[in-house]
């Protein structure tokens, strides 16, 4: 593998106060301080002008839909979605078909990854058997497994014995919890956020207390065992007023947004089309600025897109009847640059931290960052360039994405992983 | 002025001039209903499917009338004859129902918004029969005409809708008429079934059925489901009946020309009390046959037909 040189680049590198023009550089497959004259000769070199050259993003929160359901998306599309959005880390939720809630199915998946790949897939586990919230998975085992927390997203463990056993259990192996804040009784045949358009379209409304009360519960059960409880894509403005208030006591919980819930609102709804129906729903335009706020004030640690491919048939539907959820690893850097870095003033670093070094730190990854001697996972983007997003020219097998045909600004170059370069700008190199 | 509009799927979408071309066009057709031929032939050779994926007794049997008496022909679908419960698509059903060359659908069904998803997929006219809990256009249409022949103008009436205004597409339909009619509506019931954000729909809500109705021009009664009660919105029909129902003391509060507006099916003694049900102030029958009237006037003028007779409203 030769050596690589990237030149000429904005380097920003969160986790070592790195932002300044200068030159990248990579030997076998491990990011190094340079390169001897003889190695710059033979040098890949990458022309970084006028380019961000950042760790690779890292998104913690993706649905690769393999095994079960591999029509929406497997696990290949899926990493060649997240090669060309720039990420070279992400994990997968267990909400596959079977439930990756026993050692058989991580070791199937983890075989698929080594075989498929091409970038760093890591696996999550559940919380409980079959995600069905009635017993504890076999946590301990899955740890061993190699699973980097465990989570039953998609649905919340409703008991709170059962969860409160999972927190105890989990901290045994130092594993953090993720949870999809949802209270089922309060959003029974839910699809929208319940509100004032909810009110006009006749849908029917999931409130935001749904999602309060169970983050609530998280900080309560995050203080009474000490476990770590990573509370999933936060959609409603008090929700983060409680986190904040948690975290300021010092409760071991963290938070994530998703760049859907900072750039859209259930207004987007009033045409009924499913490319904006999600869980947790788009909330309103309240909502989104406390999300902003939380992630400006560090209440909400990091973005991650919740990547739910499904495809074409299956979201032409009734409203009411169509699946949640949307695409987001190709779209998400320039719809997050839209919200936070051009219309709300967060630096370009504040903004690269949040997708690389924070997620990875939260769930103790060897990524998000540019260190001499860590594993050469680079992303290279144009903070500038102007592009039009077409779903299906993309790379996954799906195409519900709200800004499929929409122009979008910031684009990836080219993305690279143990030094390899897995996306150019065109095209993924396919294993 | 002439009518171009292909479907109809919301009265929150029609203008003044549009409702009242309807209304007008609907008030010709009532005419005919009193003769002893009730058929013109303004329809003959198109055929009307009425695809009711939804349980409805009467709003079907008041389309299929309306559709005869323009002497189109009717098909009638409903979630058992239709393909859907085999596990078809919405879309392949509608797809199929052009394809058979039928010249509109009517529809009726659970989820809201589906009549405008159809509108984007077919090229024939697709008129909303009621969807979920958004709107029922055609109800709206014949309860505000209903009230134009009583009382005229709707402008500045004081117009209260009483019970479960969450879950009505009746109440809604009527919502958007009355604010293009410049009606001033008070919705009241209870806070779970009247919300506070319903007021997003430019209305006065209230829990206060006294102060709501007090003046009152017209009260319209909404059907109270039993469901309701399961799902935990109200404590039990006693209660809301001594709380909300209508009876001859609280009818006394309303305004003396006051006319009751109910859409049927009736719970008699829950809602309202049987002897304003069928006394005069009682307006319901009038409101089936109006209902007739009316749906010939959409299905007319969807159809390409031209309004006539059209005056302006005061
Ligand atoms: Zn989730």
């Amino acid at each position: 593998m030769p050596a690589l040189w990237i030149q000429n680049a904005r380097v920003i590198d969160p986790a070592n106060k790195r932002n300044a023009v200068g030159d990248l550089f990579v030997k076998n497959g491990l990011i190094v301080a340079d390169l001897s004259a003889a190695d710059k000769k033979k040098a890949k070199v990458i022309d970084g002008t006028n380019l961000v050259a950042c760790p690779g993003l890292v998104d913690i929160h993706v649905h690769f839909r393999e095994p079960g359901q591999t029509h929406k998306e497997n696990i290949a599309t899926g990493s060649h979605c997240a090669a060309a959005g720039g990420f070279t880390t992400v994990v997968c939720m267990p909400n596959t078909s079977p439930p990756a809630s026993n050692t058989g199915t991580i070791q199937y998946i983890k075989d698929v990854i080594k075989r498929d790949a091409v970038v760093k897939v890591l696996t999550t586990g559940c919380i409980t058997v079959d995600m069905k919230g009635e017993a504890l998975a076999p946590i301990g085992s899955l740890a061993k497994a190699g699973v980097v927390a465990i989570t039953d997203d998609g649905d919340c463990v409703q008991s709170n014995e059962l969860m409160r056993r999972a927190c105890e259990y989990a901290k045994m192996f130092e594993l953090p919890i993720m949870d999809h804040c949802q209270d089922h009784s309060m959003t029974v045949d839910a699809v929208m956020n319940e509100g004032e358009v909810s009110a006009r379209l006749g849908l029917k409304g999931w409130p935001n207390a749904a999602e309060d009360l169970i983050v609530s519960r998280n900080a309560i059960l995050a203080t009474y065992t000490g476990a770590h409880i990573h509370m999933q894509h936060i959609s409603s403005r008090n929700a983060v007023e409680i986190i904040r208030r948690a975290k300021d006591r010092g409760v071991s919980i963290s938070a994530e947004a998703t760049p859907h819930h900072i750039a859209l609102t259930d207004k987007c709804i009033e045409g009924y089309d499913p490319k904006f129906k999600m869980n947790p729903p788009l909330r309103t335009a309240e909502d989104q600025e406390a999300i902003i706020e939380g992630l400006r004030d560090g209440t909400i640690d990091i973005i991650a897109t919740d990547h739910a491919p499904h495809t074409d048939y299956e979201k032409d539907k009734e409203f009411d009847y169509a699946p949640n959820g949307i695409l987001g690893l190709e779209t998400a850097l320039p719809v997050t640059l839209d919200i936070l870095l051009r219309k709300n003033r967060f630096s370009l670093p504040k903004v690269v931290d949040l997708m690389t070094r924070k997620p990875a730190d939260l769930l103790k990854l060897a990524a998000g960052t540019l260190s001499v001697g860590a594993a050469a996972d680079i992303c290279l983007f144009d903070p500038k360039e102007k592009w039009t997003y077409d779903a299906r020219a993309g790379f996954s097998k799906s195409s519900n994405s709200p800004w499929d045909g929409e122009e979008l600004q910031g684009r990836i170059k080219t993305t690279i992983v143990d030094g390899r370069v897995v996306y150019d700008g065109k095209n993924v190199r396919k294993r | 002025m002439s009518w171009n509009r292909r479907h109809l799927l919301t009265l929150e979408e029609l203008s003044l001039a549009e409702l009242d071309q309807i209304h007008a066009t609907a008030a010709s057709f009532k005419k005919i209903l009193t003769r002893s031929v009730k058929k013109v032939p303004a329809l003959r050779g198109k055929t009307i499917v009425n695809l009711f994926l939804e349980p409805s007794t009467r709003t079907r049997m008041a389309f299929d009338m309306a559709a005869k008496r323009l002497s189109a022909d009717t098909i009638s679908l409903d979630a058992k004859s239709s393909s859907t419960t085999k596990g078809e698509s919405l879309r392949d059903t509608a797809q199929n129902i052009e394809a058979l060359q039928a010249d509109m659908i009517v529809v009726r069904h659970s989820a809201p918004g589906s009549p405008l998803y159809l509108s984007k997929i077919l090229g024939i006219p697709v008129i909303n029969a009621g969807d979920g809990a958004h709107e029922h256009p055609t109800q709206g249409l014949l309860d505000t005409f209903t009230m134009r022949e009583r009382l005229g103008s709707l402008k500045g009436r004081r117009v209260v809708i009483l019970g479960d205004i969450l879950y009505s597409r009746v109440a809604r339909s009527n919502i958007q008429a009355l604010k293009t009619f410049g009606a001033d509506v008070t919705l009241v019931g209870p806070s779970t079934l009247v919300p506070k954000h319903l007021e997003a729909l430019g209305v006065t809500v209230s829990h206060d059925l006294r102060s709501a109705l007090a003046d009152a021009e017209v009260v319209m009664l909404l059907r109270i489901q039993h469901e309701r009660q399961n799902a935990g919105m109200f404590p039990s029909i006693g209660e809301y009946t001594s709380m909300f129902g209508l009876n001859q003391q609280r009818a006394a509060w309303l305004h003396p020309n006051a006319i009751i507006m109910h859409p049927g099916p009736i719970n008699r003694g829950v809602e309202i009390d049987s002897e304003l049900a069928d006394g005069p102030r009682s307006v319901i029958l009038d409101q089936v046959t109006n209902g007739i009237a009316v749906r010939m006037a959409v299905l007319y003028l969807c159809a390409g037909g031209q309004p006539e007779y059209v005056t302006p409203t005061g």
